[in-house]
């Protein structure tokens, strides 16, 4: 095993706490660590890892081709310059070596030795950046963003910079309620997880933060599988689904969502952090314990689940590999 | 917890405070309009008095939570004990709440203040010329000056009206009420009577209910209420309810365990399910159509409409 990949291993959010997956509101405050069969993570709300420059470039790649993946409704403008500060804050408080934010009156200075970066700015003044707060922060993180008003007694996604979608897209999605942006998911309505995750969130205090996880499979370890790219990608199922059981392994990827939930202070906004870490399936045998777990999850999870995932092709040769590499390493 | 950075009497039973971290670090920030709940010394029945005040400032990163309390001599005690304070003292603060925040998509605000309800109005003109939103003030008081006029006369200029009486006020913002721009929100802060006048005349006005907003305060002052039997589903016990006493009040002396913070019906804490019976709701935390539905009760403020209710406890 390359250190790379032990590293990999070592911080992987598995996300599954038993031998079967339903939706859940599955939220707990952000911040302590979660030991892992193969170690743990957790520790940091925005968390940088070996990948940031190359996740950074691949953003950047992203947002050049597509300047839309970056969206902010004009009423949006304060919840911008919090959602900034309170990335800023947490990674100055994470990362005290390379990063920091110096307040002197109304003038702040960030700095991020990461990026070899410096910046001077006055808050609310939008001629002190080089672009909208949000974009400008946005790529400085491997997170994606997006930023909900609460106002009606309701919450609606009307600014963000999302990059890394798992099948879905900001574009389509901005300005709609946050019952209409989970308007399709099987039966979630039914249990009420969506409209009671709602009502939690709209109730979130200033400055108090929350985690989730959720999850999918991705082929190829590709971290842009948004709505707009589906012709570049939408093959790889197939070929995956169709191609020889032993490729399956280095292909599939179990993707999993860090999603951190903050209430953002002035504006009032719940700020929703993404972060997309994928480990091949080839990798997750590295550790029995999640090569078993995944195996019944994948074989249980109901039809109408699966579909709403998008892996209803793909998930059978991932059952198979897993099972086929069980009968492998146990003869 | 917080301490006591500054006090001034901005009237004379009008107390301006200060609290700032002891430490000096900054606070977090918090959406105009926004409340903490102080812990004020302990009431008679020897529980902590719990009292809602509204922060004064902008919200925008803040070094300090600013807040004025008005001395109420026939209350339970709390705002008394605030006046009490000295510098230096020590108070459990709770974080910021917001419940009568700014619409964010609004075109236009007016504000509409009665009395001490300046406190949250204030926040929110603080922020209207921050972020130079188009909003208007208009603000009602008896007697002399009312509490923060001058801050508001600085902020506000020519985007300020005042009034000296009811009919002084309806004479401006009747007809004010019949021109404002589509897009338009409407906030009121103060007593009771006032809010639900304006309330009804901007429905009469045309006004659709989610562009009215509201902030009560004063909440302790509720009617004591008529005596009712509460039956509680799971062990088909019966507790009685006197006039006077909260729901919650009477369920706690009852043991049963209710979770609850504010006990002013403003948190959501307390929420319990009700399988029977209909509900008097009193509290500020339910929606209306939550409300409308009558499946659940915050019991710390709110009764039953009728004789009898049964929760499902
Ligand atoms: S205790 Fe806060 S709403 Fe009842």
């Amino acid at each position: 095993m390359s250190t790379a990949t032990d590293s990999r291993v070592a911080t992987f959010p598995f996300p599954f706490a038993h031998d079967t997956y339903r939706y859940s509101t599955n939220v707990e405050p952000a911040g302590g660590r979660v030991v892992t069969a193969a170690g743990g993570w957790g520790e940091h709300v925005v968390d940088v890892d070996e990948r940031y420059l190359t996740e950074l470039a691949e953003r950047d790649r992203i947002l050049a081709a597509d300047p839309t993946r970056f969206q902010a409704l004009p009423h949006m403008e304060i919840a911008q310059w919090d959602a900034m500060l309170a990335i800023m804050r947490s990674l100055s408080a994470s990362y005290p070596r390379t990063m920091s934010l110096e307040r002197d009156g109304g003038l702040w200075r960030w700095t991020n030795h990461a990026l070899d970066l410096e910046q001077a700015f006055v808050h609310g003044e939008r001629a002190t950046l080089p672009e909208p707060p949000l974009r400008f922060i946005g790529r400085q993180i491997q997170e994606d963003v997006v930023l909900l008003d609460q106002r009606e007694g309701q919450l609606w996604g009307d600014a963000g910079l999302v990059t890394f979608a798992a099948d879905w897209s900001l574009r389509f999605d901005v300005g709609m309620s946050f019952l209409q942006i989970h308007g399709p998911v099987p039966r979630i309505h039914t249990e009420g997880v969506i409209t009671r995750a709602q009502s939690f969130l709209m109730r979130l205090e200033s400055g108090q933060q929350f985690r989730r996880t959720n999850w999918t499979l991705t082929v190829d370890g590709r971290l842009d599988t948004s709505t707009e790219t589906y012709p570049e990608w939408g093959r790889d199922r197939r070929t995956l689904a169709d191609g020889p059981l032993a490729e399956v392994g280095e292909r599939l990827h179990l993707r999993v969502e860090v999603q951190h939930l903050i209430r953002l202070g002035a504006s009032g906004a719940i700020m929703f952090l993404v972060r997309t870490h994928m480990l091949p399936f080839t990798d997750i045998a590295l550790v029995p314990a999640w090569a078993q777990r995944l195996h019944s999850v994948l074989s249980e999870l109901p039809d109408d689940m699966a579909e709403y995932k998008g892996i209803t092709r793909i998930r059978q040769p991932g059952i198979d590999w897993l099972a086929d590499c069980r009968t492998r390493s146990g003869s | 917890m917080l301490v006591v950075g500054s006090l001034s009497d901005l009237t004379d039973d009008v107390r301006h405070l200060r609290l700032v971290d002891p430490g000096g670090a900054a606070l977090p920030a918090y959406a105009p309009g926004s409340h903490v709940v102080l812990e004020c010394g302990v009431g008679p029945d020897g529980l902590p008095r719990r009292n809602a005040y509204s922060l004064t400032g902008s919200g925008v990163e803040p070094d300090s939570y600013a807040l004025s309390v008005r001395r109420d001599d026939t209350g339970r005690g709390g705002s008394r004990w605030i006046h009490a304070l000295s510098l230096g003292d020590s108070v459990e603060v709770s974080r910021p709440r917001s419940a009568f925040a700014p619409v964010s998509t609004a075109r236009h605000h007016v504000l509409v203040a009665g009395g001490i309800g300046v406190t949250p109005i204030l926040s929110h003109a603080r922020a209207a010329v921050r972020w130079g939103r188009s909003f208007e003030v208009h603000y009602v008081f008896r007697g002399g000056d009312g509490p923060h006029l001058d801050d508001l006369i600085n902020l506000c200029g020519n985007s300020l009206q005042t009034y000296r009486g009811s009919s002084e006020l309806w004479s401006t913002l009747a007809p004010a009420l019949l021109d404002r721009p589509l897009g338009t929100h409407l906030y009121t802060c103060g007593p009771a009577p006032l809010i639900d006048e304006v309330h009804d005349r901007a429905r009469a006005a045309g006004w659709p209910p989610q562009r009215i907003h509201h902030e009560h305060f004063g909440i302790a002052a509720l009617e004591p209420g008529t005596a009712f039997t509460v039956r509680l589903r799971s062990t088909g016990a019966d507790v009685e309810v006197p006039s006077g006493t909260s729901l919650l009040d009477a369920l706690e002396q009852h043991g049963v365990a209710v979770p609850n913070l504010c006990r002013q019906g403003v948190c959501g804490e307390c929420r319990v399910p009700v399988a029977a019976g209909a509900v008097a709701h009193r509290d500020l935390y339910l929606t209306e159509d939550e409300k409308a539905a009558g499946d659940c009760v915050m019991p710390c403020v709110s009764r039953a409409e009728g004789p009898r209710l049964e929760l499902e406890l």
